[in-house]
């Protein structure tokens, strides 16, 4: 181990360790959806695992895995160190500090408001201030990848990125456009509300200012996927990058379009108006276009991988990947789940027709596909690759390591098929229990509930398996030199120089005036308008 | 930019199927007015019980169809059965007296959220009489899953 990669291998255990206890957490959940009678079963212990576990998974596993994978690709593929150490080390101090606060606040009682944190629901301070401090530590990863990408260019004056670097800065560009959504939020509403020096808050723009952020939040957790999908999928399968410049137009397209669609998770809510609804669903579905090429490339890259390892039919191809290999098996199962994630994001988007899915089990079944499957199946997949080669130190348990990804894939096709059927038929996400009395119409979703909770133990023995692997390596992993971290080469040659693709600055621009478009006058108009405010509730 | 054949096909197949779902949800805007529920109303969300708009509660039928009046609260609807007339227009307006819930007719496309300080409103026709059950999917604390109503959707002629 280097002394550069003890930053992002700090990164990476944190990532680590929160998604072992979040998967505890969805392990208690999943016996709860069984309806066993477990004498520590309570409604309250529920809705506080459900908010440990979105907040542990959504926010802090994939926060400090992508933190760890963007200082790999500047040490990698820039092939320099960070730039400003201290402040990438101040950026992880602050983000696992404020971590600590939020995750012991929840676990205390004191913040059972899903990771959603929708008011009036009022959470302990401590809560909406370490969140706060997560995302000011993400901050300073951003400027610490910036920083280095611009010492880079200084040295490269008309090369373009490196692919990976391309990508990551779009990741770090949405990043910082989309977390102005939530730092206004916290800052002007959540937490002087919270501390008593303001007495009420509107939930309505609460809503705006929380959507504005949390679907570009989807594609914070998506874009870095996506990175290990194009650079590091095709080489660890034995081929080459398919296209190289359609990888970057499509990270190019989620610049531009990743914050701009927010609406479309508020087309159920009183106070926005159905056209600005329908402006926010017309971008959203642009957003597909990039999902789409990116299906192709990756696909097509892994039939290049093939045929260089000998294929020539059809589909022959397939069976010369190395399925054994588990970052290749968990990435491309993980492209499978997505698929069906794909399609349902685009049902959800569907303006009027949201209504028969909105806040029903359909999208627990869904963004477990997307966010629990395409971008946590790659990062799992993607440590078993990534730990050796920082770490030094061989991979232990190798056979959980290959089992996992499956296990995973089969138990996400248990839970989430039945969620998008039990959504379907009118059940509501994130109840204790779904009996509602006896009635006729929630009996009909039994069994189904049943294959969901079993879908859930298929995950947790999963995430167990993973835990157990990357422990092991740690604590016991045969010592010895670490195989270099290489990336994917294009099947043509890259051009010399940059186009305007690698503008980040042009690209960022575009972006904000798009935000403009779509955000300012709605913003504006809810502001003016006559309002109310509600005082707090703790109901829990 | 060298964009192989295949590929070219490929993009422009999704190119024109992502068309085709956009025309679609503008077909379902213009042809019937299909648009999710987006009233844009204030209220004091303190003050819901002694507003005239929320002050008399329940189904008011008239010639035009039905208007139903509920407040939600931690964790009922008030009032929580209701009796609407089948093949008719039913409005519903609701808001609520404390955190933010969900108002979700279940086996209808009959949702919307309910947020404190704003009047949810949406009409819909339910063809189908029967029983239906009324539930809470947003989350509003520890009683959440046990919110939830009943609406009694009457034929046509079941009452005077």
């Amino acid at each position: 181990m280097t002394r550069t990669d003890r930053l992002p291998l700090a990164h990476l255990w944190v990532a680590i360790i929160a998604f072992g206890i979040a998967a505890a957490m969805a392990f208690m959940q999943a016996l709860s959806r069984a309806s066993l009678d477990l004498p520590w079963r309570s409604a309250k212990m529920y809705y506080l695992s459900v908010t440990a576990h979105g907040v542990l998974m959504a926010l802090v596993f994939t926060t400090f895995f992508i933190m760890a994978f963007g200082y790999v690709v500047v040490t990698r593929a820039l092939l320099r160190a960070p730039a400003v150490p201290g402040l990438a080390w101040a950026g992880f101090w602050t983000a696992l500090i404020g971590t600590v606060a939020a995750v012991v606040t929840i676990l205390a009682g004191q913040a059972t408001v899903l990771y959603t944190f929708y008011p009036p629901l009022q959470a302990h301070p401590a809560f909406y201030i370490g969140l706060t401090l997560v995302v000011v530590g993400s901050w300073c990863w951003a400027v610490v990848m910036l920083l280095s990408y611009r010492a880079w260019r200084k040295e490269h004056p008309d090369a373009p990125a490196p692919l990976a670097m391309h990508g990551m800065l779009a990741t770090v560009i949405v990043w910082l456009i989309a977390t102005v959504g939530v730092a206004a939020e916290m800052l002007l509403q959540l937490i002087p509300w919270s501390l008593g020096w303001t007495k009420t808050v509107d939930p309505v723009l609460a809503r705006m200012l929380f959507w504005y952020f949390g679907h570009p939040l989807v594609y914070f957790w998506l874009l870095p996927a996506y990175v290990i999908w194009y650079t590091v999928l095709p080489r660890v399968a034995g081929g080459k990058l398919f296209s190289d410049p359609l990888a970057r137009l499509v990270f190019v397209l989620f610049i531009l379009l990743s914050t701009p669609v927010g609406f479309h998770h508020q087309f159920m809510d009183p106070g926005v108006s159905a056209g600005w609804k329908l402006l926010h669903t017309f971008l959203t579905f642009g957003i597909l276009f990039p999902s789409f090429v990116t299906a192709f490339t990756v696909t097509a890259s892994m039939e290049v991988a093939g045929r260089m390892q000998g294929a020539t039919g059809l589909l022959d191809w397939l069976g010369k990947l190395p399925w054994r290999d588990p970052l290749f098996s968990s990435v491309a199962l993980s492209m499978i789940l997505f698929a069906f994630g794909g399609i349902g994001g685009a049902i959800n988007a569907s303006y009027g027709m949201n209504a028969v899915v909105h806040n029903t089990a359909w999208i627990q079944g869904h963004f477990h596909l997307t966010v629990g499957s395409a971008a946590a199946l790659t990062f799992m997949g993607t440590s078993y690759w990534l730990l050796p080669r920082l770490s030094g130190r061989e991979l232990e348990l190798a056979l959980l390591a290959r089992v996992q990804p499956y296990l995973w894939f089969l138990g996400m096709l248990l839970f989430s098929f039945s969620n998008h059927i039990t959504g379907l038929m009118g059940m509501p996400r994130r109840i204790y229990d779904a009996s509602y009395g006896g009635a006729a119409a929630a009996h009909a979703w039994r069994g189904l509930t049943e294959v969901s909770a079993a879908g859930g133990l298929l995950l947790f023995a999963s995430a167990g398996f993973f835990i157990l692997v990357m422990v092991g390596t740690a604590l016991a992993g045969k010592r010895r030199e670490p195989d270099p971290i290489l990336w994917a080469e294009p099947l043509e040659p890259v051009s010399a120089r940059r186009t305007l693709l690698d503008r980040y600055g042009l690209w960022t621009i575009v972006a904000v005036i798009l935000v403009l478009i779509a955000y300012a006058y709605p913003l504006w108009a809810h502001l003016r308008m006559a309002r109310f405010g509600s005082p707090g509730f703790r109901p829990f | 930019m060298n964009v192989a054949f295949y590929e070219k096909i490929w993009m422009w197949a999704a190119g024109v199927l992502i068309l085709a779902f956009l025309v679609t949800i503008a077909v379902g805007v213009a042809g019937s007015a299909l648009q999710p529920p987006s009233h844009v109303e204030t209220i004091d969300p303190t003050k819901v019980w002694n507003d005239p708009r929320f002050s008399k509660r329940g189904v008011t039928v008239d010639e035009h169809g039905a208007t139903v009046i509920v407040v939600a609260m931690m964790f009922a609807f008030q009032p929580a059965e209701l009796r609407v007339p089948a093949g008719r227009p039913v409005t519903f307006r609701l808001t609520s007296a404390d955190v933010t819930h969900g108002f979700q007719i279940v086996a209808t496309n009959g949702n919307t959220i309910i947020i404190p300080g704003y009047i949810s409103q949406f009409t819909t026709v339910f063809r189908e009489p029967g029983e239906y059950l009324i539930v809470c999917n947003e989350y509003c604390g520890l009683g959440h899953h046990l919110m939830s109503a009943k609406l009694i959707v009457e034929a046509e002629g079941a009452r005077p």
